[in-house]
């Protein structure tokens, strides 16, 4: 990966914002899932006793972390799995490459996994000689377009179906101008089942582990984790330290609030169950720090690792819908990735806690009731005060405490702005001030309220 | 000196990274891990039992998927007759439908099970709420069949439906099976442009019999 200091999320948003067309319409699709989400919560009279018991169940793993880990661990080996423990993505990388390079496995199958997008698996796996394929639908076009998923439950919800049938003329072989998502679909159905009827080594993701049985539950809707897993000789799980559950039964309550919370359907196609390697199969299992630790250690932001991944928060998201989730440069985008991303590179995202309206919809959504708005805010100020805000916000926010600092200074200062307003406007509404861009810069008022309340007391 | 020893030490601490790197996560969880909080009684969870054969169906309708309600094992016989094409390689784990059809061999190469039309398996039970059928791995042959196959039919037994997936789970219990997965219809994908289509890698269609 290129180390060059990437644009930030206005910069990015500012390039998707052009295409208004593409703006509505992917504001509009979004819109579309939220909505589905919310018929579905509505036809559970229980559902905020359930988000409530989730985030309790969540709250319970985050405090208990170490206990649930060696509990995990002792049962997984016990079930005859291997485990593996990464500090970091170069770390998990290694793992990977040396599972697969003792067994001679040249060719791998991948199913989604976010951590893995986060570690840049795919780009050091081809580095060392092998080849990894993503077979989740929308990953595999991200994958052969050389970009990143916008969207962690829906990776290229920014694409229109023309370009991916570009793609596919590209690289499938389609006719030209073929862009009918079912025939589209069927193409690929047919390419990647010989991918997985030829590949020895799998991966997927893990979307809960259960400490109390060292069994981890994959979900899927179109059967990919499944297809590579049971096919292959060598199967490799990644997960993130704060995927644990403490027990089977409260599967019940995160199943029940995940698919209706990202999609609106009741439950993914398949919920897999995964505890013990096939007759001849090897089975490993990779947990993954990767800054999640760190995150713990911040109590302002720990209660972001109770997460599930379900993408509700950038469906509701007005800054989300209408800027593409590429423009959150961060493998996890949105709300949610505007959170956890400044943990692992604060420099770096300094710019995401920005990018929200504080609205406060993402928490209200989320189905583990993370404070997603809340944490924003509070990383607006870490950043800061650690000195990695823009230099634009810094001078603004210097020049707005020095005006604020006396009273003669406000005063002043509004006087000029109403009389900048009134007499010549173009001094503020113009290219140079970014408040102006899309928008009309008000008509001020004739006096201030300190202006007409001396005028009026009497 | 004390700079050099302490040097060595890392290095040596990088390198036998494995052991290493396990010890300082679950010491850096021990000391940031918040003071613990109780887990939340989950019992009040229940789903409500009237007409769950008809909610059911209901449900399985709109994820996708066809049911049927059936007498018994001589009724799905015909109704596969009748919608499946059954010159094709069909399999099953039922001995009662080994006269039609192929029996599922735990050990034979899932890969060989590639071109497999129809499988015809039974579960446990199955989910009022969302449509899933419960299956372990001993129901199903082999943990590829379901997903392999181009058409999925499972029977069930009207008497085992449960209302949500907190009985389920209560069913379940411990559940001694090495592979086990809630399966809810055919596979499916929204990728391109939010438009659905069903079939994404595995079944193209799912097929429920309910047993009276």
């Amino acid at each position: 990966m290129s180390q060059t200091k990437t644009k930030d999320h206005a910069a990015l948003a500012a390039a998707f914002i052009k295409d208004e067309e593409r703006v509505d319409w992917h504001d509009g699709a979004l819109w579309y899932i939220r909505e589905k989400r919310d018929i579905a919560a509505k036809q559970i009279p229980e559902w905020e006793e359930l988000r409530e018991a989730a985030s309790m169940i969540k709250s319970n793993v985050i405090s208990n972390l170490h206990e649930y880990l060696l509990q995990f661990e002792a049962n997984l080996k016990k079930n005859g799995v291997m485990v593996h423990w990464a500090d970091n993505a170069q770390e998990h990388n290694e793992i990977v490459y040396s599972i697969l390079k003792a067994k001679e496995i040249s060719q791998m199958v991948k199913s989604k996994s976010m951590l893995t997008e986060e570690c840049h698996l795919n780009e050091y796996l081809e580095e060392h000689g092998i080849e990894v394929i993503n077979s989740d639908l929308g990953e595999y076009i991200q994958q052969i377009d050389n970009e990143p998923p916008s969207h962690i439950v829906l990776p290229c919800i920014h694409k229109r179906k023309e370009e991916i049938g570009e793609l596919f003329h590209e690289h499938l072989g389609t006719e030209k101008g073929l862009s009918d998502p079912t025939l589209l679909t069927r193409v690929a159905r047919k390419h990647l089942r010989n991918i997985f009827l030829t590949r020895r080594g799998a991966l997927t993701g893990v979307n809960f582990a259960v400490a109390e049985t060292g069994e981890y539950v994959v979900c899927t809707n179109e059967g990919n984790a499944d297809m590579g897993a049971h096919l292959s000789e060598v199967q490799i799980a990644s997960m993130g330290l704060e995927k644990l559950i403490p027990q089977k039964k409260h599967l019940g309550i995160f199943l029940r609030l995940l698919a209706r919370s990202a999609t609106g359907q009741p439950i993914t196609i398949y919920s897999s169950h995964y505890k013990k390697p096939r007759e001849g199969q090897e089975m490993h299992l990779i947990l993954v720090d990767g800054g999640r630790t760190r995150q713990l250690g911040r109590p302002d932001f720990r209660e972001s690792l109770k997460c599930i991944k379900c993408g509700a928060c950038m469906n509701t998201c007005p800054v989300y819908r209408k800027s593409g989730g590429l423009s959150y440069h961060n493998t996890i985008s949105g709300p949610i990735g505007a959170i956890l991303a400044p943990n692992l590179d604060m420099e770096k995202h300094a710019d995401l806690p920005y990018a929200s309206t504080l609205c406060g919809s993402c928490s209200n959504v989320c189905p583990v009731k993370i404070n997603i708005h809340e944490q924003l805010y509070k990383w607006r100020q870490v950043i800061v005060k650690e000195g990695y805000a823009a230099n634009t916000k810094a001078l603004g926010m210097k020049t707005m405490a020095w005006t604020l600092s006396s009273p003669g200074k406000f005063t002043t200062a509004g006087k000029a702005g109403r009389w900048f307003l009134h007499n010549i406007p173009f001094v503020v509404n113009n290219k140079f001030n970014p408040w102006y861009k899309q928008r009309d810069m008000p008509e001020g008022p004739r006096e201030s309220f300190a202006e007409w309340f001396i005028k009026n007391k009497e | 000196m004390t700079f050099h020893v302490s040097r060595f030490k890392l290095r040596h601490y990088q390198n036998n990274s494995n052991m290493n790197t396990r010890e300082k996560i679950l010491e850096a969880v021990l000391k940031n891990q918040p003071p613990t909080t109780a887990l939340p009684d989950i019992t009040m969870f229940k789903g409500n039992s009237i007409d769950l054969i008809q909610k059911y169906m209901d449900i399985f309708k709109t994820i996708g998927g066809s049911s049927f309600l059936v007498d018994d094992i001589a009724a799905v016989k015909i109704l596969i007759s009748e919608n499946f094409d059954t010159a094709k390689r069909i399999v099953t784990t039922l001995p009662e439908l080994s006269d039609r059809f192929e029996l599922i061999s735990a050990a034979a190469n899932p890969r060989s099970y590639d071109d497999i039309e129809l499988a015809i398996i039974k579960a446990h039970f199955s989910v009022a709420e969302n449509g899933a059928v419960w299956l372990a791995e001993e129901v199903m042959g082999q943990r590829i069949i379901p997903y392999i196959c181009q058409h999925l039919a499972v029977i069930v037994h009207a008497e085992s439906i449960v209302p949500t997936l907190h009985e389920a789970y209560e069913k379940i219990g411990a559940g001694d099976y090495d592979f086990g997965a809630f399966i809810s219809g055919p596979s499916k994908t929204a990728d391109i442009e939010q438009a659905l289509v069903l079939g994404a890698h595995g079944p193209l269609t799912m097929t429920v019999f309910i047993l009276k």
